[in-house]
Parts: structure tokens; C-alpha cells; sequence
């Protein structure tokens, strides 16, 4: 080989932690097509016809590889762009708004992820899981619609306010289980993982009542929050385009949380406490402080990516809030471990996730296979990130000197 | 048995940690290879243990080449290991550890325990290891803990002993018996591989020393040879083995613990009505068996577990049930046991670790932001002061070697200002090189007029830097003596004869 090429495969067969990341990606996707292969019957048809003439092989290898093909080009254009129309825009300065939709989706559903997956990514570095950013975040929404629906005030107090009371929700939540680790030592997983219960419970509630619903409704509808609490579409409501402020509130979030963890002392003291919580202990690092203040700020990031969430795209609650498939809280854990719960990394891996939502939607539109095949990938992509030596074994990556790639988190007995 | 390697080579990536070997045990031979930490002993002993393959080279067993696909394979060849950490189960008896995994049974597969016994009874007989059968393994002392380990090795038939580091957890008196009993193994014909970097012990039981530097055979010598040649053979420069120090000039007392009790994780009274004084420009040596309350005395002084009764002042300030940060803010320098796990913080930055005390003070940090320049140039400072070795400060702590990690801690401590400085097993893991390094900083700071107070488990390093020797057994100092007491004496104390010296 020659040289220049030689570096080249040394360099991708060589193990570096974001080569594992991004084998585990190709790796997703593979799954992902075979588990479109197995469930198409156009596809597995084609294949069964080979038993009667080996002549139908040519056809069973170009209609799976048409079908794979477009599933994943729809998903690629519903996400990102499709070059097609963004050309006719150029040449013609036509249709901008329908070229950059897909983009503006992505970012959309990528804004309060990021959030919320930034606060899990700075609680697992303190060696804190969790998992109850969704009910934090849910409360956080509720807050965020007394603020933004019951109080009336010009856009540059009440939109302040209205973020402000997203986070104080989110703490709100966050702190039950930081002061119950703190002063009793209960397991944050357990306690954080049965508040969302309560708080999913509490949401239906507030829905119900005559605080908060729409008057009028007998639904779990919520009142619209007043514009002045809302964040607004960031290239003006004629854009047509749904990417909003609350954009730039994630890239404060992100900015805001680099500095922490790579600058602040209590950052430094955090990652002490995670990384080794006796030593933390030995060199004066007071443990109860740090759990509590943990709680406080992966808290009430996650309260700020409900709100964001609320306030960016629906401007009211309603009782399928981060429910199920939209429950941006759980999203955010996958989304922190395969971001490494660094600041940067979570920018990348939350883009990914949404743009797997929203481009799998629009494969559905296009092509009829669910669009639960972006959660098959999403999962799957966790899954080989999480378990590095496979994905080593299956690309025969070299050890590079520096040893090991760790695991983006180590169980979660202490 | 007669086991010969022969250009053993094993690499880890470019690390090359055995190079080369050759080796003969003959039987009946004590042979012990000599070597500091790091120097490829471990990896040999586990390459002939079957428990890693070698590059190159082959082991010989009799004469036959021998390829250990795994330890059991080695095991059957009857070569047996006792390894530095016992692998015994604390809740099992002596007979049910020793018959672990080649167990007698009688119909249905049910433990025949009368066997087992019988079996155990036989094989202490014959090379007379005196243990009772039906002992609870956790309830016998350390030293017996390790001759069940060697019953176990026995038991499955061993003709050729590897002992790692067997003496690492013993008192003086467990040692000399130990020592007793590999020389009775070696006269009924049984090889022994042991595993040491002590050159008093190393001279007092082998026949033949083979000594190995950064993983090559450097020389094979009589053990007649003298310590200082050993020490020199084994890092390859001369070492002073002594600590040159002047007599002390102790003036107040810093650190004082009156009638301190303390308890330990199972709420026992591991430190018992305690009373000790610190002076200024002194080194007090803690001395006793591992695991009789030193650990739980320097926790306490730390800040780090509770006091139950009585009073620690830190110069005339009460420092009793402090949080870690007053006391550490108060002058106190803490050199832990467990340097990995409260020391040091593996897996950030050589820089990271050296402010880990002090990440808040001037100019490491100001309103609340870290100043990155500064807890840089504080660690090139350091790097260069106390000789630490490292490609960069800005490497990960886990990529720097035993005796460097320790010095990083060395380095911390001593390069703020401190009152008193609290040492406990500061040379533990640490080879010949850095032991003396480690001394020397230590006996400098207590010229400086700094307290010292060092807690040992090695009657060696206690007797080389202690101005005054406190020795505890079970919780309680059994006796305050002089550095000129005989090594007899301080063994009797830590065996727990309270005033059997009294000087």
C-alpha cells in the first residue's frame, strides 16, 4: 500500500474512543436494515423466489438494496436536507422554506435534548445517575405554563421569568432525591426513577384543574401560555420554519456547562467526586454538598429543556408532555453516555437522535416502514457504544498505547 | 522438580516485560528472584503459572517442554502458587479452602468433610504446618491465613512452590516461621520460587539470588552476597539503605491525641484510649501488624472517621471530629495508606493531582474559575523538584508508575505549608530507588522543625526514620521506646506483650 494510504487504514484500525463511536453508528444502521429486511415482504418474497430459480438471486439483491436504500435516503433527506430541493431553491430562490424544514426540525427537537441530556451528561461525570430527568423536566413544563399563563407581563420580563420558572420546577423534583442521597443515602436511581411516576401522575392532575386548564375544556389541555412567554420562531413567525430561541438558550446551556466542568473549581470538584469519591472525600471535597448541588443543576436542566420544549413548540401541556416516545428525559441518558457527558459530544449525539426522530417520520410518510425503526437504530447505536470491546472485536481495532477504552459509565452500585 | 525456562520473552505492546529469561530451579532449591516493583516478576511468575503465554522461550518441567494452556494445567504439573493477596474464602474452614475445587465426595456428589480433614491432617503432619482443620479461615491471623495457602498448594500435589511476596503482611516472629517452613519444604525435596524485593530475607533463606532489572536477567549470586551489592544489582546504581540523619531536636509538641477512641467499619474499638504527642522537628514511627487500629488513628486524625472519645489537637487547635478540609487547611499533610484510592485520582491529569488538596487556594483558582496556567506551571515546578517521571503533566495519573504516583503525592503534600505531616506505609509497593527517595524528602521536612508522624508495618523502614518508635497492638500502644531497642523487642511489642520493653 502506499504510504499515505497505509496511514490512513492505520489510523481507522486503530482504537480511538471516536472511532468506537463511530463504527457503533455504522454498525446501527446495519441492524437497522436488517431489520427491514426481515420485515418487508416484498423483500423477503424475492428472496424465497431464489429456492425456485437461482436466476431470481440479481432481483433479491437489488430490491433489498433499493428498499434498505430508500428507508435510509428518505430518512437522510427528511432530516437533513434533500439536495434536490435545496438546488431548486438555489437556482430558482424559490421554496427556501420547504429546502430548510428538515433542518429546522432537527434542530427544533435537538434544543431541549441537548438540554436535558447536558444536566444527565454532568450528574453521570459526578458519578450521580439520573434518571429521573423526565419528571424534572415535566415539572419544569408545568411551572414553566403557571408562569407563562396566569402572569402577564412585557416579553423581556416574562419570558425570563417564565424559562426561570422552568428551572426552579426542575430543581424542585431534582432535589428530593439530592437531599434523600445526601442526609440518608437513598439510591438516587430508585428514587429519581419513581418520582417521574409521580410527576407524570401530578401532570394529568394540574391538566384537570381550574388553575390550569383551558377553559372550556374537559380535556388535560392546558391554558396557551401568552406569547410573551413564548420563545419565538428564530427567523420570525414568516419564516414558516420552527426553529426557535430556544436554540440559542442550548447553546448558552452548552457553553455554560464546558466552563463548568473544564474551568469552575466546583466543576473540578465534581469530577473529582465522580471519578473518585474517597479521594474527593480525603482532599476536604464536602460529599453532601456536591450530591445536593448535582441534584440541583442536572435538576434544573432538565426543569429548562421542559420549558424550552413547551415554550419553543406547542406554547401549552397537554397530557402526552414528554409521555412515551417524547419523553426527552430518557432520550437524554442514551443521548449523555453516547455523547461521553461531554459538553461537545452531547451536541453530536443529540443532533443525531433528533434527527433520527423527525427523518424517521418522514421515511414512514415515504416509504410505510415504521418510524419505530429510529428507535431500533437509536438503541442499537447505545448498545455497541456502550459495549466497546465488541464493537473492537468486530472491526479488529488495535490497542492503541494509552490502553482501554473505558466504558462511558461504570455501573451504578455506588 | 526441575523447572528451567528458557528465553522466556513476554511484551504488552511495546512494553517488553520479560526479555529473554532464562532460569533454572533446581530441586530442592530456594531460588528467589530479586527485583524491584515493575521489574517483570509478576508477569514471569504468572507466564509460569500458566496464567499468560509467553512470546518466546519455553518452560521445562523435568526436562519436558511444557506449554500451560491455563493455571489448572500448571497446577496439574504440580507447580503451585501463593499469591501476595490470599485467595481463600474468608468464611470457609481451613479444610473446606484447602479441598476448594478438587473436592472429596462421597455418593451424590455430597463433600466428605471426614476426608477432607483426614487429607489436611496428613499433609500438615508430613510437612509440619500445624492448623486446625475446622478453623473459620477469617478468624485466623494473617499468618496462618497464608500457611492454608500453602497447605493448599501442597494438597494438589505441588512439587514446585512460587511464593509472591509472602512476607508483605507478616509480623517478625510469622516471617521467621514462614522462613522455617520453606526450609523444611526445600529438605523434603520441594522447589521453591520466592518472590521478593527484601534483601534482608532474600539473604536469610535462599540458595541461590537471581536478580532482574526492567525485565532481563542482570546476575545470578550467592546469597552470601552483601545487601548493598543486592540493592545496587537490583536498581543499577549504588542506593544508600540507611537514612543519614542527624539526631533530633524536638521542640513543642503539634499534634496531640489524648485518650482517643475510635471505632472501626464493623463498630469495634479499633483504636483503644489512645495518647501520643508529636513534637516539632521529630519523627514518631507508628509501628504494628497491619490491621491493629493505625489505619483507623490516621482516619481519624485526618478528619476522615469519627472520633468516640478524647481530643486531637493540631497546634493547640482542636481538631477533634474536624471536617477533612479544616484539618487539611489547619497544616496537616496526610500521606495515605491506600494511595489509589484516597490519595490520587487515576484517571485525571498528573497537573489535576497535584492541586487535589488546594484546587480553591491562590493562584490555582479565583472567583470560583480554575486557573489552568497556573496549576500547570506549579506542576512543571514540581515535576522537576521532586524528580517525578512523566512524559507530560498533563498525562492521566494511571499512566505513571507505582513509585512516581507516590511521589506526586509526596510532592503535593510537602509543597504547601504544613504543621504537621502524617506518613502512613509512605514506601509501601515502592521499590529500593524511591524508598530512599521518600526517606530523604521525610527526613528534611523533620530537620525543617516539621512534625512527622509515620506509620509503618516495615520494622525496617520504623527503625531507619523514627526519632521515637510507638508500637500498637489491638488498639492500644503497648509500649514508647527508643530507636536503639532490639528488632526482638519491638516484635514482642507488636505481638502484643505490653511493656516488655520498657525503655
Amino acid at each position: 500500500m502506499p504510504e499515505g494510504r497505509r496511514r490512513w487504514w492505520h489510523h481507522l484500525t486503530t482504537q480511538r474512543p471516536w472511532l468506537v463511536t463511530l463504527y457503533a453508528l455504522v454498525l446501527g444502521f446495519v441492524v437497522g436494515a436488517l431489520v427491514i429486511i426481515t420485515t418487508t415482504a416484498s423483500v423477503l418474497d424475492a428472496w424465497r423466489a431464489i429456492f425456485s430459480s437461482w436466476s431470481a438471486l440479481g432481483h433479491a439483491i437489488k430490491l433489498t438494496f433499493d428498499v434498505v436504500g430508500a428507508a435510509y435516503r428518505t430518512m437522510f433527506t427528511g432530516a437533513v436536507v434533500n439536495p434536490r430541493v435545496f438546488w431548486h431553491a438555489v437556482t430558482t430562490g424559490q421554496g427556501w422554506t420547504y429546502a430548510l424544514t428538515p433542518m429546522s426540525e432537527t434542530l427544533t427537537y435537538a434544543a431541549p435534548l441537548i438540554i436535558a441530556s447536558v444536566g444527565v451528561g454532568i450528574a453521570f461525570q459526578t458519578g450521580i445517575f439520573n434518571i429521573g430527568a423526565n419528571g424534572q423536566a415535566i415539572l419544569g413544563g408545568v411551572a414553566g405554563a403557571y408562569a407563562g399563563s396566569l402572569i402577564h407581563l412585557p416579553t423581556f420580563l416574562h419570558l425570563p421569568l417564565t424559562l426561570l420558572a422552568g428551572i426552579l420546577g426542575g430543581v424542585a423534583v431534582g432535589l428530593i432525591p439530592g437531599l434523600l442521597k445526601a442526609y440518608t443515602g437513598a439510591h438516587e436511581v430508585i428514587v429519581t426513577l419513581m418520582l417521574n411516576y409521580v410527576v407524570a401522575a401530578l401532570l394529568i392532575f394540574t391538566l384537570l384543574s381550574t388553575a390550569l386548564q383551558q377553559p372550556g375544556q374537559q380535556n388535560d389541555i392546558s391554558r396557551t401560555i401568552d406569547p410573551s412567554a413564548q420563545l419565538a420562531p428564530l427567523f420570525g413567525a414568516a419564516s414558516g420554519l420552527r426553529v426557535n430561541w430556544g436554540l440559542a438558550v442550548a447553546a448558552l446551556v452548552v457553553v455554560f456547562a464546558w466552563w463548568f466542568l473544564e474551568r469552575s473549581s466546583l466543576g473540578f470538584d465534581f469530577r473529582v467526586t465522580g471519578a473518585n469519591p474517597q479521594a474527593a472525600r480525603a482532599s476536604g471535597i464536602n460529599a453532601r454538598a456536591v450530591i445536593i448541588l448535582v441534584f440541583v443543576i442536572s435538576g434544573g436542566l432538565a426543569g429548562l429543556a421542559g420549558i424550552v420544549q413547551m415554550a419553543g413548540t406547542t406554547h401549552y401541556l397537554d397530557g402526552g408532555f414528554l409521555i412515551g416516545n417524547a419523553g426527552i428525559g430518557f432520550t437524554a441518558i442514551t443521548v449523555a453516555l453516547l455523547g461521553r457527558n461531554r459538553p461537545g459530544g452531547i451536541v453530536w449525539s443529540s443532533l443525531l437522535f433528533a434527527g433520527l426522530g423527525v427523518g424517521g417520520r418522514a421515511m414512514q410518510a415515504a416509504t410505510g416502514i415504521p418510524l419505530d425503526l429510529a428507535t431500533v437504530i437509536q438503541s442499537a447505536v447505545v448498545l455497541f457504544v456502550a459495549t466497546p470491546v465488541l464493537v473492537q472485536e468486530i472491526f479488529r481495532l488495535r490497542h492503541t498505547e494509552a490502553g482501554e477504552v473505558r466504558l462511558a459509565t461504570s455501573g451504578w452500585g455506588s | 522438580m526441575r523447572l528451567e525456562l528458557r528465553g522466556i520473552t513476554k511484551r504488552f505492546g511495546p512494553l517488553t516485560a520479560n526479555d529473554h529469561i532464562d532460569l533454572t530451579v533446581e530441586p530442592g532449591q530456594i531460588h528467589c528472584l530479586l527485583g524491584e516493583n515493575g521489574a517483570g516478576k509478576s508477569t514471569l511468575m504468572n507466564v509460569v503459572f500458566g496464567l499468560l503465554h509467553p512470546d518466546e522461550g519455553e518452560i521445562l518441567v523435568d526436562g519436558v517442554p511444557q506449554r500451560f494452556a491455563n493455571s489448572g494445567e500448571a497446577v496439574r504439573k504440580g507447580i503451585g502458587m501463593v499469591h501476595q493477596h490470599f485467595m481463600l474464602v474468608p468464611v470457609f474452614s481451613v479444610a473446606e479452602n484447602v479441598v476448594l475445587g478438587f473436592e472429596p465426595t462421597r455418593s451424590l456428589g455430597r463433600l466428605d468433610r471426614a476426608r477432607a480433614r483426614e487429607e489436611i491432617r496428613r499433609t500438615s503432619q508430613e510437612f509440619n504446618l500445624e492448623v486446625d482443620p475446622d478453623a473459620i479461615v477469617e478468624n485466623l491471623p494473617v499468618g496462618l491465613q497464608q500457611r492454608v495457602e500453602i497447605l493448599k498448594a501442597l494438597n494438589h500435589d505441588a512439587e514446585l512452590l512460587i511464593l509472591d511476596e509472602p512476607t508483605a503482611v507478616l509480623t517478625p516472629q510469622e516471617i521467621d516461621a514462614l522462613m522455617a517452613i520453606m526450609r523444611s519444604l526445600a529438605a523434603s525435596g520441594k522447589s521453591i520460587l520466592f518472590i521478593s524485593h527484601k534483601l534482608k530475607e532474600v539473604r536469610a533463606v535462599s540458595d541461590v539470588v537471581t536478580v532482574i532489572r526492567q525485565g532481563r536477567v542482570i546476575d545470578q549470586v550467592p546469597p552470601t552476597t552483601d545487601e548493598a551489592t543486592l540493592a545496587s544489582l537490583m536498581v543499577g546504581r549504588d542506593v544508600t539503605l540507611t537514612v543519614a540523619k542527624d539526631a533530633a531536636a524536638p521542640g513543642e509538641p503539634v499534634l496531640r491525641l489524648e485518650d482517643v477512641v475510635v471505632r472501626d467499619d464493623r463498630g469495634l474499638v479499633a483504636v483503644d484510649h489512645v495518647s501520643l504527642s508529636v513534637h516539632a522537628g521529630e519523627i514518631l514511627a507508628l509501628a504494628g501488624v497491619q490491621g491493629n487500629g493505625q489505619t483507623e488513628l490516621v482516619e481519624a486524625v485526618a478528619g476522615m472517621r469519627d472520633v468516640e472519645s478524647g481530643r486531637i489537637t493540631l497546634g493547640g487547635r482542636d481538631i477533634t471530629n474536624a471536617t477533612p478540609r479544616h484539618v487539611l487547611d489547619g497544616g496537616l499533610g496526610h500521606i495515605p495508606e491506600d494511595r489509589q484510592r484516597y490519595g490520587l485520582v487515576m484517571s485525571m491529569t498528573l497537573a489535576d493531582n497535584l492541586v487535589l488538596n488546594t484546587p480553591r487556594r491562590a493562584p490555582f483558582a479565583a472567583r470560583g474559575t480554575r486557573n489552568l496556567g497556573a496549576v500547570r506551571a506549579n506542576a512543571e515546578d514540581l515535576v522537576g523538584r521532586f524528580d517525578i517521571r512523566t512524559t507530560s503533566v498533563e498525562s492521566p495519573l494511571s499512566a505513571l508508575s507505582g513509585g512516581n504516583q507516590q511521589k506526586v503525592i509526596v510532592a503535593r503534600e510537602l509543597s504547601r505549608p504544613l504543621e504537621v505531616l502524617v506518613a502512613a506505609q509512605p514506601t509501601r509497593g515502592l521499590d529500593v530507588g524511591s524508598i530512599e527517595y521518600v526517606h530523604r524528602q521525610i527526613v528534611e521536612q523533620r530537620n525543617e522543625g516539621l512534625a512527622v508522624l509515620i506509620v509503618s508495618s516495615e520494622l525496617d523502614e520504623v527503625m531507619a526514620l523514627g526519632d521515637r518508635i510507638a508500637v500498637m497492638h489491638a488498639g492500644q500502644i503497648t509500649g514508647v521506646v527508643d530507636p536503639s531497642t532490639s528488632r526482638e523487642q519491638i516484635g514482642l511489642l507488636m505481638a502484643g506483650a505490653v511493656g516488655a520493653a520498657d525503655a
